[in-house]
């Protein structure tokens, strides 16, 4: 792949990742959110971190089902967005829901179990955004680097979670997210597994 | 050219060219993208906007000559906007998505509609229900509304006690609750067709209850016929207690000696009760219930105790515990 090409992909997706988040902060600048706005633009940059954490998970089966190594790049993108609409999503609940108070974050935050779920989620990408630079990657190490970011599975688990527990009646629309997420990690389950099997037969096979 | 087989290295494109026709196709194919991208979350986000007309209520009394402050016939705080109010409804019979109510509704058609007034009564009846608006004129009655999710509305109802009707049918001594359900058509009502929750609808209340000079019998919201995501053409309004209570498109009231089973507390009864008073210090297991977004003004403010009208109804749960009969 050319690199003018590659430079081309990011873009692609450093910008069409952007458009909701410009798309939902000019509507709220133009009173457009709906007859309750503060709702409507938390569950809207909740359901973006989702989508971007799945779309994150979604690199690696896509890649080695493919072999297109080169789409490896936006694995970081696709994840800093993820954390960036899973930040905002809280930074509106906290500033815009909780109207900035921190004993009223914190006292909803102990007693509701989807916010305790949701708040674990947002607290393992922490580490990941800071190690997300190719400094970081080279000083970790690949192989610790690579343990340290498997938090994804983590974060995605838990926001799914978390939007499944919010939800009142109507679930479809979480079970589908858990549905693509169980996906995405029986796949990496199933890789799994079929390494440690076949390491064994290897071995034996490599014995005079 | 003329001749296709015979390209000479004069027609061979200087790749500074080439690279100039790919970065300008890229380009292009990025703008087209996000373009893309961006009619994708218009249409996964759809804002709910539209026009809503319905017809002016005949006599309309407005205020009513028993309007006060004191009886709780009329909130002091300004009403919400009527855009609002018609287009944030919770109305599962057509849509889950509050803000799609209005849209999948608009079409909903209630002419020949009936109400059936029966059970424990001395004089069941089938109302058309032009026979059934006219027992009282629509007064205006400014509600506060709180949604157990946690929002609120103030909304200036057109309707008359529903005490008046019952009382025309009169109870018999045996009647100690009222069973009210909703149109059950899958056909006018889509979101029937999905099982996201028990159809019909059913809601009740202790006569007591029922009788109360605040429990509103709503055929319209700013002087208008109920729109149909209000629940047209006819909708019951419990001000003290959680939206749930206020069911929508009745076609059914029947006197009963039991406690009637209802739509909400049987879906997730740890959560939704049969009283549903709204009540800040009980919260719901998921979230709480101690304060509330008032739709259209920004911030959140304190619930109050029966939403404010514990003055009028505080004393029919004088000896209740409210904690366990949430």
């Amino acid at each position: 792949m050319k690199a003018t090409d590659l430079r081309f992909a990011q873009w692609f997706v450093l910008v069409n990742a952007a458009v909701p988040g410009a798309l939902l902060a000019w509507d709220a600048a133009h009173h457009r959110l709906g007859a309750n706005p503060v709702n409507f633009a938390i569950l809207t940059t909740g359901l973006l971190a989702l989508i971007f954490l799945l779309l994150t998970l979604l690199v690696t089966p896509l890649r080695s089902l493919t072999g297109w190594n080169w789409i490896n790049f936006s694995r970081r993108t696709l994840g800093l967005y993820a954390f960036f609409y899973a930040t905002t999503h809280f930074l509106i609940f906290f500033f815009l829901d909780r109207g900035g108070s921190l004993a009223s974050t914190l006292s909803e935050m102990v007693k509701r179990n989807y916010l305790i779920v949701g708040s674990l989620g947002l607290f393992v990408m922490l580490p990941l955004a800071v190690t997300s630079t190719n400094a970081m990657i080279k000083r970790l190490g690949g192989q610790r680097w690579r343990a340290l970011h498997r938090l994804t599975y983590v974060a995605a688990s838990a926001g799914v979670i978390h939007y499944y527990m919010q939800s009142k009646k109507d679930v479809r629309q979480p079970l589908a997210f858990a549905a693509v997420l169980l996906i995405l990690l029986g796949y990496r389950l199933l890789v799994a597994a079929r390494k440690t099997q076949s390491a064994p037969t290897k071995a034996a096979a490599a014995k005079p | 050219m003329s001749d296709p087989d015979k390209l000479s290295a004069h027609d061979v494109t200087e790749p500074a060219v080439y690279y100039n026709r790919r970065q300008f196709l890229q380009t292009g194919l990025l703008a087209a993208s996000a373009v893309a991208t961006g009619l994708a979350y218009r249409y996964l986000n759809p804002t709910s906007t539209g026009s809503v007309t319905t017809a002016p209520l005949a006599n309309f009394v407005t205020p009513a000559a028993t309007t006060t402050v004191d009886n709780g016939f009329r909130a002091t705080e300004p009403p919400t906007s009527f855009e609002n109010i018609t287009h944030y409804n919770n109305f599962y019979e057509f849509s889950t998505d509050k803000e799609a109510v209005a849209a999948a509704a608009a079409k909903f058609d209630t002419q020949g509609w009936q109400v059936s007034v029966e059970g424990l009564v001395n004089r069941p009846r089938v109302f058309d229900l032009a026979d059934l608006l006219k027992i009282s004129p629509p007064e205006e009655r400014i509600y506060r509304m709180r949604c157990v999710e946690g929002w609120s509305m103030v909304i200036p109802w057109a309707g008359y006690s529903l005490s008046k009707l019952l009382a025309l049918v009169e109870p018999l001594s045996s009647a100690r609750y009222v069973a009210f359900e909703s149109l059950l058509d899958p056909q006018r009502m889509p979101g029937q067709r999905g099982e996201v929750l028990n159809w019909p609808y059913v809601e009740g209340l202790r006569l007591d209850e029922a009788m109360h000079p605040l429990t509103l019998l709503a055929s319209g919201i700013y002087g208008r016929a109920l729109p149909p995501q209000d629940g047209a053409p006819l909708r019951l309004v419990t001000p003290w207690k959680y939206g749930f209570k206020g069911i929508k498109s009745i076609v059914k009231i029947k006197l009963v000696a039991e406690q009637p089973r209802t739509t909400w507390n049987e879906a997730a009864p740890n959560e939704y009760g049969f009283y549903a008073n709204v009540n800040p210090e009980v919260d719901h297991p998921r979230w709480s219930q101690a304060t509330e977004q008032p739709i259209g003004k920004s911030g959140r403010q304190p619930t109050l105790m029966f939403n404010g009208y514990a003055a009028q109804v505080a004393h029919l749960y004088a000896g209740l515990d409210l904690r366990a009969n949430f």
